[in-house]
């Protein structure tokens, strides 16, 4: 049991930062306001939980202009896919 | 502390699909597109008996006047139905909430579309050499390829009723002298169908 535990994700715990892996794990990017729409988060909510996961980076982004405007496309990394599909696993074995 | 993980795995598959698939289609847009087809149909019907059927598969210069009037009833036809469902699922993804042009849609819109310009490109071509006849069957198979193709950015219902259309597109194909009553079944009753059944499935 402890062992299970411990292959859970702390990254993953929150709800939000959750929504915004799995949104990037079956696409190949999307941008910041695609991400606030599908969440329905506040900028600064969304802004914080980003920031965390770019931290432990699973994600990453890149900043375009799009007519003179900046727009942000984040991107899921391969420790992020990784990670992640680990935490699936993690939950499937616990409720089994 | 189970539960927590079930509403986790819950949220994952849809965020998952949100994030991947347009989903506010509404039933009535097939419903709406099924109705037009078949008024579309009952309109070439009228022609067709009005003049002589054989006529309209004479390979000359240019479209004889029958002909340039199913080519107006198709257009019409085509600009109704595609006008309907555009509107009714517009107003479902207000209802929801959802924006209705974004990432999702854009992609939906566009493999929809290569299939079917595609095949409506093709149709016209087939017109204007003189091969009417086979009109119906090829608009039935491009506009199967173009549900399969664009399905993948939908409701998983959307393909079956793209393979649907292709057979029934090849059955018209086979049997010329049925066709345009295997297009009215394709292109009428099962959108009407499939309406029904996504409005009660899907409660949309």
């Amino acid at each position: 049991m402890k062992d299970l535990l411990n292959n859970l994700d702390k990254a993953f715990e929150n709800r939000i930062r959750l929504g915004i892996m799995s949104a990037l794990m079956v696409n190949d990017y999307l941008d910041f306001n695609a991400l606030k729409n599908l969440l329905g988060v506040t900028d600064g909510n969304l802004a914080s939980h980003l920031k965390a996961l770019e931290a432990a980076s699973y994600i990453e982004f890149k900043k375009e202009f799009l007519d003179r405007k900046p727009n942000t496309k984040y991107s899921a990394t391969k420790a992020g896919r990784e990670a992640f599909k680990k935490h699936i696993q993690a939950i499937e074995q616990l409720l089994k | 502390m189970e539960n927590k993980y079930l509403e986790d795995l819950k949220e994952i598959k849809e965020m998952m699909s949100k994030s991947s698939r347009f989903i506010s289609l509404s039933g009535w847009s097939g419903v709406a597109a099924g109705v037009t087809a078949l008024a579309g149909l009952y309109a070439v019907d009228q022609v067709l008996s009005r003049e002589n059927a054989r006529l309209l598969y004479y390979s000359g210069e240019g479209l004889s006047e029958p002909q340039f009037m199913l080519v107006c009833i198709a257009a019409c036809t085509i600009v109704v139905a595609a006008g309907a469902a555009i509107f009714f699922t517009t107003q479902k993804a207000k209802i929801e909430n959802q924006p209705i042009w974004d990432a999702q849609s854009r992609r939906l819109t566009i493999n929809l579309l290569i299939p079917l310009i595609t095949g409506g490109i093709f149709s016209l071509m087939l017109l204007s050499k003189g091969n009417l006849e086979f009109v119906m069957p090829t608009t039935l198979i491009f506009y199967g390829l173009a549900l399969v193709n664009a399905s993948r950015y939908t409701l998983h219902e959307i393909r079956s009723l793209g393979i649907l259309e292709i057979i029934i597109g090849l059955c018209a194909m086979q049997w010329l002298e049925v066709s345009h009553y295997l297009w009215g079944l394709g292109f009428g009753i099962l959108h009407i169908a499939y309406g029904i059944y996504i409005r009660i499935k899907y409660k949309q």
